[in-house]
């Protein structure tokens, strides 16, 4: 993986934003902003509400189109490319409501975000092979539903739909994955899992997360960035972060 | 169990198999040639429905202009046959022999361009299937790559089949206008008005809705059904699963398009004329009737609720003209209200367990399989009155509430 993106550009940045901007009626919800994501690297970002955090994701991911700015993806420019193609190209998004299709199994949610037949004639001509079913079961038993495969999704409890959500994501297998807030609403027992489970799918992909949950953005981010009214406040170590004056007055302070 | 039942319940043909048994032996025994061929009438709206089933229940669009996939393929086979019964012997007295008549009556000396074609039968068949899908096509790409959907898509739908009607009488030179193309006699020779032909077109109309019927199987049994149940929920959750909504949008619509026409194109030869009133906004909801009191999520539900309602709408028509109207009205309201999946729900969740405990264990294979092809959905109405589904739901809620809770114990 490190070998062929060598030619990408210096340091081997999965992830470039740069001067992004976004303008709704006027009102700036991301203003000029910069952010770079490493290969492997596991990205939090924090800030107050209403700080662009998930406006951020949302234009990677392709659902807003910036204003102003550029997103490159592996030297490809996501900015002008269609939601699928943006999944295509290897950018997993989760969402923070867990979105998972309650009326189908938990075997079906995977199967259908099973990246391939993704167009009108692969769809109709699908067949569940083994080597969906072998990689349902793997993606199942990693987010802990291993065995609830043929349970229907509503079902299941509030973490669960996280953790399938995920899986959903893991199957399409993206170099970058988004989770927006992935433990909200998650017991401590759940978060200690899904901290695990982060740490374990990092090792093949970057991730970029964003959590309010202090002492879960501690277990698992090797970075932090602060938004603050859409541009960063602070960036660096955990340590650093907490410890940045700034950071402290519009965030962490209250 | 024998093997014939395990194959059938493998398969789940049973419900398909009673309902060939009524097409194609109950109804051609028990009717007249004049009610078999009214039969024949609705099942051709059950084309409509069943194509409703599939954009509409699977895919989650209303369109509420079905009519005009309808009339295209009644057009298109009027058309050849009108051509067929304007031999320059049988127009002979017209100023011009050898146009269709209406065409003569409004001053038209020369056929136009666009009904050459449709001298040859071939050409015919094709434009048939062909036809209405390039039009839902292209209906589709204006509006789904633009995501208009919802109540702005079915409000479209309904402005384009109200702009065809329009269309199709104010063209009177062209199309027959209003009284829409009459007088069809012969296909191929063949004369359609007799008792015989009728009958035997009443048997075609059943093998093409069973081949429908199939097809539109195959559709939602494959991943592309799921797929639309998915769209229908989390269209971005879909989106950003890597696929293009709207290309699957289409191609349902299309596929709906396609399976109307053919419903159209077996009313024109059943009933010998096409006109505009089959077109337009009123006919198209009509119809969306018949898909809503079968049951949205089932596409044998689609054939009984064609047969039921206008089955209903002819007797009671014959008795009460005013009163229909209001009780077409009345039968939808309770349908969306009461039982939001139709008969299919009603079936599923009374009569199927008392079929079950009443029949015996060896026949159960008849019985046991699903008549909705998928379990009742709650309506995108919060009206979801139907006992069994509220308290499904409230059992569920419960349920999660608690595996939150045992799972905090871990």
């Amino acid at each position: 993986m490190l070998e062929t993106n060598k030619h990408i550009g210096p340091k081997d940045f999965v992830l470039s934003v740069e001067g992004l901007t976004v303008s709704f009626d006027g009102f700036k919800a991301v203003n000029d902003l910069s952010l770079y994501v490493e290969e492997q690297e596991i990205r939090v970002i924090i800030g107050p509400n209403g700080a662009g955090k998930t406006t951020v994701l949302d234009l990677i991911c392709g659902r807003t189109k910036a204003t102003e700015g550029s997103i490159k993806f592996k030297g490809k420019e996501l900015t002008k490319m269609n939601e699928h193609q943006i999944v295509h190209a290897g950018v997993g998004r989760k969402f923070q409501n867990p979105s998972i299709y309650e009326d189908l199994t938990v075997f079906e949610n995977l199967e259908l975000s099973f990246p391939r037949g993704r167009n009108v004639w692969g769809a109709l001509t699908f067949r569940r092979d083994k080597e969906v079913i072998d990689k349902v079961q793997e993606v199942a038993d990693m987010i802990f539903l291993g065995d609830k495969l043929d349970m229907q999704a509503d079902l299941l409890s509030h973490g669960q739909k996280q953790w399938l959500e995920i899986g959903m994501l893991l199957i399409q297998d993206p170099e970058l994955l988004m989770l927006d807030e992935p433990v909200a609403g998650m017991s401590v027992a759940e978060r200690k899992q899904t901290a695990e489970l982060l740490n374990r799918i990092t090792k093949d992909r970057s991730v970029l997360v964003i959590e309010h949950d202090m002492q879960f953005v501690a277990d698992i981010a090797h970075r932090v960035t602060v938004l603050h009214q859409g541009k960063v406040l602070s960036e660096g170590s955990m340590e650093r972060v907490q410890n940045d004056p700034k950071v402290v007055e519009v965030y962490l302070g209250h | 169990m024998n093997k014939v039942g395990s194959f059938i319940e493998r398969y789940q043909l049973s419900h398909f198999i009673i309902l060939a048994v009524i097409i194609f032996v109950v109804m051609p025994l028990a009717l007249d040639s004049f009610r078999l061929n009214m039969v024949g009438k609705y099942l051709t709206y059950a084309f409509v429905a069943l194509g409703l089933v599939l954009c509409w229940g699977y895919g989650g669009i209303l369109s509420l202009g079905q009519g005009v996939f309808f009339g295209l393929g009644g057009y298109c086979m009027a058309m050849f046959l009108k051509l067929e019964a304007s031999s320059p012997e049988n127009t002979a007295i017209q100023s011009t022999p050898g146009i269709p008549d209406f065409m003569d009556w409004n001053q038209l000396t020369e056929l136009p361009w666009f009904w050459e074609p449709f001298h040859s039968f071939a050409f015919t068949i094709v434009a048939i299937l062909v036809l209405p899908a390039i039009f839902a096509f292209i209906i589709g790409v204006a509006m789904f790559k633009r995501r208009v959907g919802g109540v702005y898509f079915a409000i479209i739908t309904q402005a384009v089949a109200a702009i065809l009607t329009i269309l199709i009488i104010g063209q009177q030179g062209y199309t027959g206008g209003v009284n829409g193309i009459t007088d069809l006699r012969t296909l191929h020779g063949w004369d359609i008005r007799t008792d015989e032909a009728k009958n035997i077109l009443y048997f075609v109309n059943g093998v093409l809705l069973f081949v429908c019927l199939f097809a539109a199987r195959f559709i939602i049994k494959s991943k592309l059904g799921r797929l639309l149940v998915a769209m229908r929920e989390r269209e971005d959750r879909v989106r950003f699963s890597g696929y293009d909504v709207s290309s699957f949008k289409i191609f349902i619509f299309c596929a709906a398009a396609t399976i109307s026409a053919v419903g159209g194109a077996m009313f024109t030869l059943q009933v010998g004329f096409m006109s505009p009133t089959f077109v337009g906004t009123g006919p198209s909801i009509e119809m969306v009737i018949f898909c809503a009191l079968g049951g949205r999520l089932a596409i044998l539900g689609a054939v009984y609720g064609a047969l039921v309602v206008n089955w209903a709408k002819t007797s009671f028509s014959e008795s009460f003209p005013e009163l229909w109207l209001f009780a077409m009205g009345a039968l939808f309201i309770g349908v969306v209200m009461a039982f939001p999946n139709g008969l299919a729900g009603l079936y599923q969740t009374y009569i199927a367990p008392w079929l079950q405990k009443y029949v015996p264990e060896k026949f159960h294979w008849i019985v046991t399989n699903k008549y909705a092809e998928e379990k009742p959905v709650s309506a995108t109405t919060s009206a979801t009155t139907e006992g069994s589904e509220t308290e499904d739901s409230s059992a569920d809620t419960k349920k999660s509430e608690k595996g939150d809770l045992s799972h905090a114990g871990n």
